[in-house]
């Protein structure tokens, strides 16, 4: 279960008609693979690499890159504490060290029950519920010791099923629209136009 | 009354739907722009509106468009990478008016008859990036989008890009080198301007969400009405995020240039001052790439030129309060250390001068440092960016490497007393 199979795939193969230059959809790809398997392992780099029309190395070499991107397994919900200046000006090195306290892990492990990640993050562009954490890039805030410890607790017994997904479920709104309106055609609307003003000099 | 664009609709508890975007004058500007106006028109207004990128380096709108390259195949990409610590007003406006931002992206890629648009929001938006979804889909279903918007003969797709969590990709050239599916590497320059070349090479527009999220008014209004707001440069009004040690952090819209840093930190109807028996110890105001403000610049009113004058800039309108209690070692180590992590690593003062500065800093701030730290540390800021001076000069592809310096140097040169006690007698005074 690496490669996209069924409705994965007629999934990539829509996001890879979406550009007029297939590589535009890797990064897409990528999150995509998370989907599937909560992580982008080798054979989904590999095979976005056929989809797209690069090679594994390359894919890798983007993937490497981002914080998101994940290639190793993760825990079901990963929590991103921000401890940015706007943060930390209110307690998010505290709330980190709870954080550590309450999930009994240290920053960057997974729990034992595979449940929960704990990362420390650069802002997350949610300043004013400062200190703020996302779950799996759903955000909370303003946190302390026991409204993390609620959060905990919510997630692990379900409660917030609907609102947080589990890792690398990204978007779950999809594409309705009509297929992409062909470049060729755009091409060739503005050829014809160039002459038109051409012929009305 | 404080005049509202971008944020009119925020009030609504239902702000983000359809029926309320409808309901309050959503596709009007559209219908406007590509049933009466012809495309040189819409440019022509957003000129006369004197629209400054709210990106951060505060361009104006027009003239960027006024520099497309006339191939047949040009670009839009609306840029809503926003990763500038202590900058939320994207976040903020994805989530609550994706529909203002689709029909506002589709003003821009009319006037500039772009073949097909981007809008690129950072990976982590994961709400605002399902609105914008849904605002896109509502779109093509009301003929809003798609094939003959309207029933006029503009035609146009956009597409939703998550981005995958790197700050650098908010740098016009990496977010384009990272919508081809590469990691997010500065281009060299020149090309200055993607408007040159871009995506795939071709001529490309990038704009800001904010930008673009002022062009249905703009339309609507006329860019006169836009320009008789704020003064001189600074036209429209401006979405500040304020955030840090005051009591009531918030995205305020703000006519340009009609208030003050003192108004919008204290004032009754923004901040509320600080908590009880605090006082002022520095501000930022414009993002943590700006130099740092002291009590005496309070009165300086929140205008692009203003800023700029007095030694700083609007940057990305956000605006950081530090009160006497905060640490200004532990703050400017903490900007340091997310320019270093946040480095592509092309460049090699920025990668390496980073990585050393981030640790300078912080076993100054542990209690370990000595005191010949602080000139080397201002001699590392020099090797970055020569002179330390602002605007600052540049070794560095990009403008990251640059953005080190300004916390760094405000905070030694104002603050030296207090690196002197962590350094000397190994303890933080505000601890």
């Amino acid at each position: 279960m690496s490669r996209f199979t069924g409705e994965m795939l007629s999934r990539a193969e829509e996001l890879v008609s979406l550009y007029p230059d297939p590589r535009s959809a890797t990064i897409p790809l990528c999150h995509l693979a998370q989907e599937q398997d909560g992580y982008v392992t080798n054979e989904a780099m590999a095979h976005i690499a056929e989809l797209v029309g690069s090679s594994a190395a390359e894919v890798q070499g983007t993937a490497s890159f981002y914080d998101m991107l994940k290639l190793e397994p993760v825990g079901r919900y990963v929590i991103g504490v921000c401890t940015n200046i706007a943060c930390m000006l209110r307690g998010a090195y505290e709330l980190l060290e709870d954080a550590e306290g309450v999930l009994d892990v240290p920053v960057g492990a997974t729990t034992a029950d595979g449940l929960f990640t704990l990362e420390e993050v650069e802002c997350i562009a949610h300043c004013d519920r400062a200190p703020a954490a996302q779950v799996n890039y759903r955000y909370f805030g303003p946190l302390d010791r026991e409204s993390f410890e609620t959060l905990v607790t919510q997630l692990r017994n379900g409660d917030l099923d609907d609102e947080v997904p589990p890792h690398g479920t990204l978007l779950r709104v999809r594409r309705e629209a009509p297929a992409v309106i062909p470049m060729e055609e755009i091409d060739r609307y503005r050829a014809q136009e160039a002459e038109r003003e051409k012929a009305s000099d | 009354m404080t005049e509202r664009i971008v944020g009119a609709r925020l009030h609504y508890e239902d702000s983000a739907t359809l029926e309320r975007f409808l309901a309050t004058g959503g596709d009007d500007g559209l219908r406007k722009a590509v049933l009466e106006m012809r495309p040189e028109e819409v440019a022509a207004q957003v000129m006369t509106a004197n629209l400054l990128g709210r990106g951060g380096a505060g361009f104006e709108a027009g003239r960027k468009w006024s520099m497309l390259r006339k191939a047949p195949r040009r670009y839009l990409v609306i840029n809503g990478d926003e990763s500038e610590p202590a900058t939320f007003k994207d976040h903020l406006l994805v989530e609550r008016d994706p529909h203002q931002l689709v029909e506002g992206a589709t003003i821009a890629a009319y006037a500039i008859e772009a073949s097909f648009v981007v809008i690129y929001l950072r990976g982590e938006f994961a709400l605002g990036l399902e609105r914008v979804q849904q605002a896109i889909n509502e779109a093509y279903a009301r003929n809003a989008l798609g094939r003959s918007i309207f029933g006029s003969s503009f035609s146009v797709d956009i597409v939703l890009q998550p981005g995958a969590g790197a700050y650098i990709c908010g740098e016009e050239t990496s977010l384009i080198e990272s919508l081809e599916g590469k990691r997010g590497f500065p281009r060299i320059k020149p090309p200055y301007f993607p408007a040159v070349i871009g995506l795939y090479g071709e001529p490309t527009i990038v704009n800001n969400v904010e930008t673009v999220s002022n062009l249905p008014w703009i339309i609507n209004h006329g860019g006169e009405a836009f320009k008789e707001l704020g003064e001189g440069r600074s036209t429209g009004t401006r979405l500040f995020a304020l955030s840090g040690q005051v009591q009531r952090p918030g995205p305020y819209e703000v006519e340009m240039t009609k208030i003050t840093f003192r108004d919008l930190i204290y004032g009754e109807e923004f901040g509320q001052g600080l908590r009880p028996g605090r006082s002022l110890a520095a501000f930022i105001p414009g993002g943590v790439s700006a130099p740092w403000f002291f009590p005496e610049h309070l009165d300086i009113p929140l205008g692009q030129d203003e800023v700029a004058k007095a030694g700083s800039m609007l940057g990305s309108g956000s605006v950081i309060v530090m009160d006497d209690s905060s640490c200004p070692v532990r703050s400017a180590w903490r900007i340091a250390r997310f320019f270093a992590r946040e480095s592509c690593g092309q460049c090699t003062p920025c990668r390496e001068g980073g990585a050393w500065i981030d640790k300078i800093m912080r076993r100054i701030e542990e209690g370990e440092g000595r005191e010949a730290d602080l000139d080397l540390l201002l001699d590392l800021c020099d090797n970055i960016s020569p002179g330390i001076k602002w605007p600052p000069a540049q070794t560095t592809i990009c403008v990251l490497g640059p953005s080190i310096p300004p916390s760094v140097n405000a905070a030694i040169q104002h603050f030296r007393d207090d690196f002197l006690i962590h350094i000397k007698e190994g303890r933080c005074p505000h601890a």
